[in-house]
């Protein structure tokens, strides 16, 4: 049976077709979910899409995180659903505790749109076991916010546990501590990305294919899981 | 096209000396109080008003009342008209109406009489679904779907409030493409700014990139190129136009007729506050001057959030088909909405104002009904679909209120009255066309300006050129930094380009190309083009070059040009050289159009772009929307790697000639502008497009690039550096010797392009040329594995060495700040940490995304106190001195990191421009 990939959409979401378009170019079936709506409709795994929920007018993700359905992904979460955030859906996550740290200003201050090679540095969790560790792929980075911060002791636990899943190389575009670009709770299921995976998956729009990883990781995820 | 049947109206030289010789700058509330002392009568007493308001029943009992028509920049004569139409004086929130429809900019009042030519001159066209009057033109592009696009000028508020101006002209031009039924699904931002070395150009430029930004950004909507370009011109007067593109269905095409009495009339969208007020008649039809700074409030706010929500609304309302007529509000806000939707289907219209949702509950009518508040459009709905409109604005989180309905026209077939009551009391009723259509319309005077001929012959053909081969490598070297040719990187990377997934090219491709059905593969390419300089030199010859090179742009793509837009920058109307400028202009763009058989389906006029005596550089910018039945055909521009010692030949199309007048090395070099600009021959652009699009088809393209600004070594550089790929080329015989060289490689001859054809392909190639009769040269062959740009006997330059002098100078003039912000950051880094992880230090970031529209960005970086002095601190250092932020190059992720992050690098795949 096909894989269904829930991805939400929030008052402010952009990127959220983009991701369904990612999850059904990798072979699984998109599921739209809305935030006013606590129900899961049975997903298997869930993208939080990036985008400028609510405006981000206050702190980005800070509203976000109460939306009915977050309750349920968290729920789910913290029960083993695979759930990756990307850009905006990064910040909602460490909004709402599922991951250490926080998003802040990018450290120029301005929004920085390029083309960014990674490093991924965890191929263990739900989002990126098609990935060789080491592996460089090259997707696209945008975001004004995407500065990774968090506590010394909490970097370290992050770095000792295996859980930075991909650092910024060749430059890092928004000052991130450690060159941070994706982190992984401990369970591995739950992961956040800055820069945008969902972009990267054609050929004709993207500048590479190295997105694509990402939501067939997930699928190989699924099969392996326990039911 | 109306012109007002009273001749008094219209204006003759001298005949109304007591007309102001220009718009005052107005204090916008009107008050009852003596204005002109011509006009002397006894002023009501102030406790005649109604609740306060002058209304219908007050204002023929008070004939005589004074008003400060002339502040809100109406004349006598049209005040006049005013009076004569409504058989009475106008209100006070009356006449804030007509001043605002009767001004330059939603009047068209001296531009009308030029623009039809656009209609009468037009090429048949089966395409176009929509034309000009609409919100924005509409062009079907297959069976199924349509697209639109507009672009608008906002350019005064731009320059009062760079952030807001910039970010709100984004969200207007974006309404106006969904008022046409489309999903906006891209922008462009053609921009103009003084010389980029002066200290207010990097104040001006950079609020207005971020406003761009923010609002697209936030708005989901991809920036695909644009231009930006520096002039001492521009100084005073920058030029912020926008451009939109929707998609939508054949047959989800949206019209603005208020029709069928008894429907009722919703405003949707944001609260009414009090931005914005005159911005059309205060800010944008006057020329600026010392107090213009006091005019930041009539500048509207931008809220892109509930702009998205608007737009993913009205799209449920379209598809649903809930909706009988829609308008966008934007300048002149309420009441060129209900004027327009009204005089669009000759009903009437009764508006219970008081229900109007307001920010600020003391606004009084006047203000409500001249209110430019963004992110609001005017619905016209079926009685029985009211619950359902309601019921989806809810669901997307949008305020919906009814405030008024359609009311039948007279008995006597005359067009019916737009009524409006505050409280119960009448304040406005006039004829709903006489705001829209019967505005006065001026046949102003023109005449050639005097310093022309002197200019014309001053020709920059006969300027010292480099004539050895040291010289012409330095010329490259310079030319390429130059601020309007060197590399835009730092500006479109605060663009989102990827956002919606479709974007299959974007700057600094010659044309965006957007695909538009992921099914079929179908797409369209969009380019803005416009040169000051060459319209200065000569507006008709200047336009069409300027149209020329859109038309070009989008053909190098493979796409086959259909439509035309446009944004007519110029200075006061009133200033007879200015109003010469325009009537060529518009004149060689009709003419060009017919030429290349395809019709102008909108645009803009922005006039008053003068400070005091000095008027802009006209500058007609030009948008050519081209189609491309499947892009994985297009064409991008950058020279293809080849592994193995394999590469491209290279070609130029067309003709070059000794055209160095009005061109970038004329001006970089010797700051000079003169002569005459180069020739235009739209038959043979015609031609070259033909050949590029069947070229493009049968696959003998690797690459193509249009020449313009900077010539051939300008588009040499361009295509070597946009993938890491050298190129080895030799100047044709014709052209050796003396400075030859340099004219090959500088010349802005038009109809130009360089292209690569992969091995094998030539000869089908060449003869494909000689069969369209499209002149071509072979100049070369692309050299992957040489990692440089070598000409022939002249110099060979590494692509480092070019990719350097390319992309240094925008971060160098405008990077400061960012240095600055990164040094202190840096430096900083070890105590902005939060005390826990799940104390995220972040409290302050979203008041930063605020602080940074007013110019304030560095106020809230972290809680730490200590930190943010710092950091604010430097910040402001650098804000002031942007012009000597040298050490911009020393950033971290700058301009190194770009090149190797982005377009320039020879290991990037690069998948979206492999064929």
């Amino acid at each position: 049976m096909t894989a269904r990939v829930g991805v939400v959409t929030f008052p402010g979401s952009l990127d959220d077709g983009d991701a369904a378009r990612a999850v059904r170019i990798a072979g699984a079936e998109p599921v739209r979910l809305w935030h006013g709506d606590p129900e899961l409709h049975g997903v298997d795994a869930v993208v939080l899409p990036g985008g400028f929920s609510y405006g981000d007018y206050l702190r980005c993700g800070a509203i976000a995180r109460f939306a009915p359905v977050m309750e349920t992904i968290v729920d789910a979460a913290r029960g083993g659903l695979p759930v990756l955030g990307i850009c905006n859906g990064f910040q909602i996550l460490c909004e709402a505790h599922l991951l250490p740290g926080a998003l802040t200003r990018n450290q120029h201050l301005h929004f920085r749109n390029r083309d960014q090679i990674l490093r991924i540095e965890s191929a263990g969790t739900a989002w990126t076991n098609a990935f060789q560790p080491g592996q460089e792929v090259l997707i696209p980075v945008k975001n004004g916010e995407g500065c990774y911060v968090a506590d010394p002791a909490t970097l370290d636990q992050l770095e000792a546990e295996g859980r930075v899943v991909a650092r910024y190389l060749g430059g890092n575009p928004n000052g991130s501590q450690r060159d941070i670009a994706a982190i992984t709770n401990s369970a591995g299921n739950v992961v956040g990305i800055m820069p945008h995976p969902e972009h990267a998956v054609e050929a004709l729009t993207g500048p590479s294919l190295d997105g694509l990883g990402f939501f067939t990781s997930v699928l190989k995820h699924l099969v392996g899981a326990p039911a | 096209m109306t012109t007002h049947p009273d001749p008094a109206v219209r204006e003759t030289p001298g005949a109304f000396p007591a007309a102001p010789a220009e718009p005052r700058a107005a204090v916008v509330v009107p008050q009852a109080g003596p204005v002109d002392a011509g006009r002397t009568a006894e002023p009501a007493p102030a406790d005649d008003w109604a609740l306060g308001v002058d209304t219908v029943p007050r204002a023929s009992g008070t004939p005589e009342e004074l008003q400060p028509y002339a502040e809100l920049g109406l004349r006598d004569d049209e005040y006049d008209r005013i009076r004569h139409i409504l058989g009475r004086r106008p209100t006070q929130a009356e006449l804030a109406m007509y001043s605002i429809m009767w001004s330059e900019h939603c009047s068209y009042k001296s531009s009308k009489v030029h623009l039809r030519q656009f209609g009468e001159k037009a090429p048949p066209s089966d395409r176009l679904l929509a034309g000009i009057g609409e919100n924005a033109g509409v062009v079907r592009v297959s069976d199924e779907l349509a697209v639109t696009f507009k672009v608008e000028s906002h350019n005064h508020p731009s320059f009062v409030e760079p952030y807001q101006g910039a970010a709100t002209g984004v969200g207007g031009i974006v309404r106006d493409i969904l008022a046409m039924g489309a999903r906006p699904v891209a922008v462009m931002d053609p921009l103009r700014f003084g010389a980029a070395d002066h200290p207010d150009t990097a104040r001006v430029l950079t609020g207005v990139v971020a406003g761009v930004g923010g609002y697209g950004n936030c708005l989901g909507l991809p920036n695909i190129g644009g231009e930006l370009v520096f002039d001492p011109s521009y100084q005073g007067n920058p030029l912020l136009n926008a451009l939109c593109l929707g998609v939508l269905p054949v047959d989800r095409l949206q019209n603005k007729a208020a029709a069928g009495p008894g429907n009722i009339v919703v405003l949707l969208g944001a609260k009414t506050g009090r931005d914005g007020i005159g911005g059309v008649s205060v800010l944008a039809s006057a020329t600026f001057d010392e107090a213009s700074e006091q005019r930041r409030p009539a500048v509207q706010v931008g809220d892109p959030f509930t702009e998205k929500l608007l737009i993913e609304a009205c799209l449920e309302l379209y598809d649903a088909e809930l909706v009988v007529g829609i308008q966008d509000l934007g300048g002149a806000g309420l009441t060129c909405a209900l004027t327009e939707t009204a005089a669009a289907a000759g009903t009437g219209m009764r508006v219970w104002l008081e229900r109007v949702p307001l920010r600020e509950p003391s606004m009084e009518p006047h203000e409500i009904l001249a209110s430019e508040s963004q992110e609001r459009m005017l619905l016209v709905v079926a009685p029985d679909k009211l619950e359902s409109v309601f019921k989806t604005a809810e669901k997307w989180g949008v305020l919906a209120t009814a405030i008024g309905e359609v009311t039948a026209p007279a008995p006597d077939g005359q067009p019916g009255r737009l009524l409006i009551t505050w409280c119960d009391q009448i304040v406005v009723d006039v004829p709903p066309g006489s705001l829209v259509d019967d505005g006065p319309v001026y046949a102003r005077p023109m005449r050639e300006p005097a310093d022309l001929i002197l200019l014309q012959a001053d020709r920059a053909e006969t300027l010292p050129r480099p004539n050895t081969p040291e010289a012409l490598r330095e010329t490259l070297l310079r030319m390429i930094a130059s601020p309007n040719l060197a590399d835009k990187t730092w500006v479109t990377e605060q663009y989102d380009r990827y956002v919606l997934g479709n974007t299959v090219l974007a700057q600094p491709e010659d044309s965006g190309v957007i695909r538009i059905d992921e099914r079929t593969g179908l797409g369209v390419a969009l380019s803005v083009d416009g040169n000051g300089r060459y319209a200065r030199l000569d507006p008709y010859h200047g336009t069409k070059l300027a149209l020329a090179e859109a038309y070009r742009n989008v053909a190098v793509t493979g796409a086959k040009p259909i439509a035309v837009t446009n944004c007519l920058n110029f200075g006061s109307p009133e200033d007879p050289g200015v109003m010469w400028q325009f009537a060529e202009a518009v004149r060689g763009l009709a003419d060009g159009c017919l030429e290349l058989g395809i019709p102008v389906t909108g645009g803009n006029v922005s006039f008053y772009n003068q400070t005091g005596a000095a008027a802009i550089h006209p500058t007609p910018v030009v948008g050519v929307l081209g189609v491309l039945d499947n892009v994985a055909d297009r064409v991008p521009m950058g020279f293809v790697p080849r592994p193995g010692g394999d590469h491209d030949q290279l070609f130029l199309l067309g003709e070059t000639h000794v055209e160095l007048s009005g061109s970038e090395w004329a001006w970089v070099t010797h700051e000079h502008l003169g002569g005459i600009p180069p020739q235009v021959d739209l038959g043979r652009e015609r031609q070259l497009a033909e050949l590029l699009a069947e070229a493009a088809r049968v696959g003998h393209l690797s690459s193509a690039h249009d020449l313009s600004d900077g010539g051939l070594a300008q588009s040499l550089v361009e295509s070597c550096l946009r993938r890491g790929v050298g190129a080895r080329i030799a100047v044709p015989e014709h052209f050796t010797g003396g400075s030859m060289p340099f004219v090959y490689l500088f010349s802005e001859s038009a109809g130009r392009v360089l292209v690569s054809v992969p091995r094998g392909h030539e000869k089908a190639f060449t003869a494909l040329c000689a069969e369209r009769e499209v002149p071509w040269e072979f100049i070369g062959v692309t050299d992957p594995a040489g990692g440089a740009l070598e000409v022939h006997g002249q110099f060979r330059i590494g692509l480092d060495e070019l990719r350097a002098a390319h992309t240094e100078t925008l971060p160098r003039l405008f990077g400061g700040q960012e240095a600055a912000q990164v040094e202190a950051a840096r430096t900083g880094t070890t105590t902005v940490l939060p005390a826990t992880a799940e104390q995220p230090v972040d409290v302050a970031a979203a008041a930063t995304e605020d602080g940074s529209a007013d110019g304030r960005p560095a106020e809230a970086i972290a809680p730490q106190a200590e930190v943010t002095d710092d950091v604010a601190a430097v910040s402001e250092g650098a804000a002031d001195e942007t012009t000597d932020g040298g050490s911009g190059a020393t950033e971290p992720a700058g301009p190194e990191g770009s090149a190797a992050a982005s377009s320039g690098d020879p290991d990037q795949p690069a998948a979206p421009d492999q064929r």
